[in-house]
């Protein structure tokens, strides 16, 4: 008994500096945290404020930070054009499709590679890593080759359709979806699958009804990424696509918006924020299961 | 019916052999729990029985049929592992009714049939909470639940109190004891706790290397060990294991433990141990419930002898003893009031009714 004494007694000592180097550590990290907030949120903040100028309040020299005729004719403007809402369409529907195929692929792509053992699998897990390393801006001149090449036997004209980005990114999207959820379905323990094999399920049953809902955070935080790929990718678009009823909003918002060297500030602001929404709501709705996904595993289930 | 069949199981991983040729008949109703250190192969035999392991060679029969390449699911077996392995995301009653709902019994029967083993386990209150809120023995409890739900023809339980701490493992054990008294169904269990396997079992298999070393009923492997491996695992503290040699004497034997000690063996025993006079490599087997104080009344074959103690660790009811014996620590059990101190001489009685005399070449038990 004494020496537990003795040991409640050190522990109350090291409670007492843990607090304190607590204490000091939460200021710090507040103190770096305002100015990562503020560093980040500066731009968005003044895409906010040029886009309630007018065009001549934007030239006029006065103070950038201050508005002072707000005005949402740039976001009336905008969204009169037809072609703005043909971007938002095309965006929409490519990222919806994009998401839907790359976690059709990679969930059952992820629980076979991370539960069947078969020859080679540890050889793919890499490989599928390996694959989202190498670099879009590496891969674009290949895939338009490969584009022309299928055009020049097929007769199938590929490049200039808006469609063409819903077989694209999943080049990005599923090397990356599949390797975190091979890291979620890795931490599920083995003999949960050993229990629902005794209990009569097979491989799908298993997918489905234990391993899918077990790694949901996962799933979302592997949906946010495909659907924050697809809809805010510049390249791929900007290299595949050029007719004006085939961009995607971040192409479409840069070339239609700029005239030669005219640059309509009020209206590729306005336009920025207006695609910059969907992600912030995705995000602020799926912010809960996105943390709980990246710090799976710091506790037991 | 499920009796469990063993035939010359092996089973080899790349080019290590994990189980090296097991046979064993587990009768119908039987509680068996295979025993011995970590690495043995007793999880693997479980898993082999259970089907999560291919069987490399031999056979195995369940309830008469040979069921080496019947999947898991097909065996009418159910397992209760070590870390419980419930599903997170269900609740209690889901986790339990899982196997029954994938074989799409009706929900009627279903609901009927985890009310009445929450009832066996007294976890009616816990059916609609998840794992995570259970505490480690409910969850221990929702585990076996989910295993007796589906009415196997075997339970398989592996290693499924050393998760717990002491004091709830003691109460599982019995509960588990209590459990298959209710429900009599054919039970393998592994541990490698001997105090679980003897409080458990009706027979026990003692494992060691890939092989059976014995089977048989708890006090039959405390009294008669086969061999020095059993004597040792079985008990606690450990059987003394002192290096001596048989010398013939005027009508007997007389066992030389060293210059200072020698017991006459007891009378029943000299013509088994006759024929190994001239073995160098005897040891004297003796628990150390066999080593005592020294009593007013001498039963045949007690005899005393006198030590240097070295240690001593008083448990309350009796205290542990340590000496050393012939370049052996030899561990004895006195009786609190009988004086023992750490560095004084002491006279201890020895009990030769149950010793042992083992080959340590060959490691039986002569």
């Amino acid at each position: 008994m004494a020496a537990t004494a003795i040991a409640e007694g050190i522990q109350k000592v090291r409670h007492g500096s843990i607090s304190k180097n607590r204490r000091r550590a939460l200021f710090w990290s507040y103190v770096f945290l305002v100015i990562f907030a503020v560093f980040f949120l500066t731009p968005p903040l003044y895409m906010l404020i040029t886009s309630l100028k007018s065009s001549a309040e934007i030239a006029a020299i006065t103070n950038p930070w201050f508005v002072y005729h707000p005005t949402l004719e740039n976001y009336a403007a905008l969204l009169d054009q037809q072609v703005f809402l043909v971007f938002m369409r095309n965006s929409i529907v490519v990222s919806l499709c994009v998401v839907a195929i790359t976690m059709l692929i990679s969930v059952p792509a992820a629980f076979a590679l991370a539960r069947m053992k078969f020859w080679g699998s540890g050889v793919l897990a890499t490989g599928v890593f390996l694959t989202y390393l190498v670099p879009e801006s590496l891969l674009f001149i290949p895939l338009f080759k490969i584009f022309a090449f299928v055009h020049q036997y097929t007769g199938i004209e590929l490049i200039n359709h808006w469609w063409v980005l819903i077989v694209l990114y999943p080049t990005l999207s599923v090397p990356f979806a599949t390797w975190i959820m091979i890291g979620y379905f890795a931490s599920i323990p083995k003999e949960i699958d050993e229990a629902a094999l005794i209990d009569g399920a097979g491989y799908i049953q298993m997918l489905t009804k234990i391993f899918i809902p077990v790694a949901l955070p996962g799933i979302i935080a592997a949906t946010i990424f495909a659907f924050t790929v697809s809809w805010a990718d510049f390249l791929y678009p900007l290299a595949f696509t050029t007719s004006t009823d085939q961009l995607v909003l971040p192409v479409g918002i840069i070339t239609t918006l700029i005239k030669g060297d005219v640059y309509n500030w009020g209206q590729i602001m306005a336009g920025s924020l207006l695609c910059a929404a969907p992600p912030l709501i995705v995000y602020a709705f799926l912010m809960d299961y996105y943390i709980a996904g990246l710090t799976a595993g710091a506790t037991k289930g | 019916m499920a009796q469990v069949t063993l035939r010359n199981i092996v089973k080899k991983y790349d080019e290590t052999l994990a189980v090296r040729g097991i046979d064993l008949d587990i009768t119908d109703k039987e509680f068996v729990v295979l025993v011995g250190p970590s690495g043995c192969g007793k999880s693997t035999t479980l898993r082999m029985i259970a089907g999560l392991e291919e069987i490399t060679g031999g056979e195995i029969l369940i309830g008469g049929d040979v069921v080496n390449d019947v999947p898991p699911k097909d065996r009418n077996i159910a397992m209760v592992f070590q870390n419980y392995a419930l599903y997170p995301h269900m609740t209690v009653f889901e986790n339990m009714s899982f196997g029954l709902r994938l074989k799409k019994v009706p929900k009627p029967e279903i609901q009927q049939r985890v009310e009445n083993a929450a009832r066996i386990l007294d976890i009616s209150e816990l059916l609609q909470r998840k794992p995570r809120q259970l505490s480690g023995g409910q969850r221990q409890r929702v585990a076996m639940g989910r295993a007796i739900v589906r009415d196997p023809k075997v339970f398989l339980f592996d290693e499924p109190l050393s998760n717990l701490d002491a004091k709830l493992r003691v109460q599982m054990r019995t509960e588990i004891k209590k459990v298959h008294q209710k429900v009599r169904t054919t039970t393998v269990y592994v541990t490698h706790d001997q105090v679980e396997a003897m409080t458990l079992a009706d027979r026990v298999v003692v494992m060691n290397a890939g092989r059976i070393e014995q089977v048989g009923a708890p006090n039959d492997l405390y009294h008669a060990p086969a061999t020095k491996f059993v004597a040792g695992f079985i008990g606690s503290p450990a059987m003394n294991f002192i290096p001596c040699r048989l010398e013939a004497a005027a009508g007997g034997l007389r066992l030389m433990v060293n210059g200072e000690i020698a017991f006459p063996v007891p009378d029943d025993r000299v013509t088994r141990y006759r024929q190994h006079l001239n073995n160098g490599r005897l040891l004297f087997g003796l628990r150390p419930e066999h080593i005592t104080e020294v009593r007013r009344h001498l039963e045949p074959n007690q005899h005393p002898f006198e030590v240097d103690l070295e240690v001593t660790e008083p448990m309350g009811m009796e205290t542990l003893i340590y000496c050393q014996i012939n370049g052996t620590e030899v561990c004895g059990r006195v009786s609190p009031g009988a004086g023992a101190a750490a560095g004084a001489r002491m006279r201890l009685l020895a009990d030769l009714n149950n010793m042992h005399l083992i080959d340590d070449d060959t490691g039986q038990v002569l």
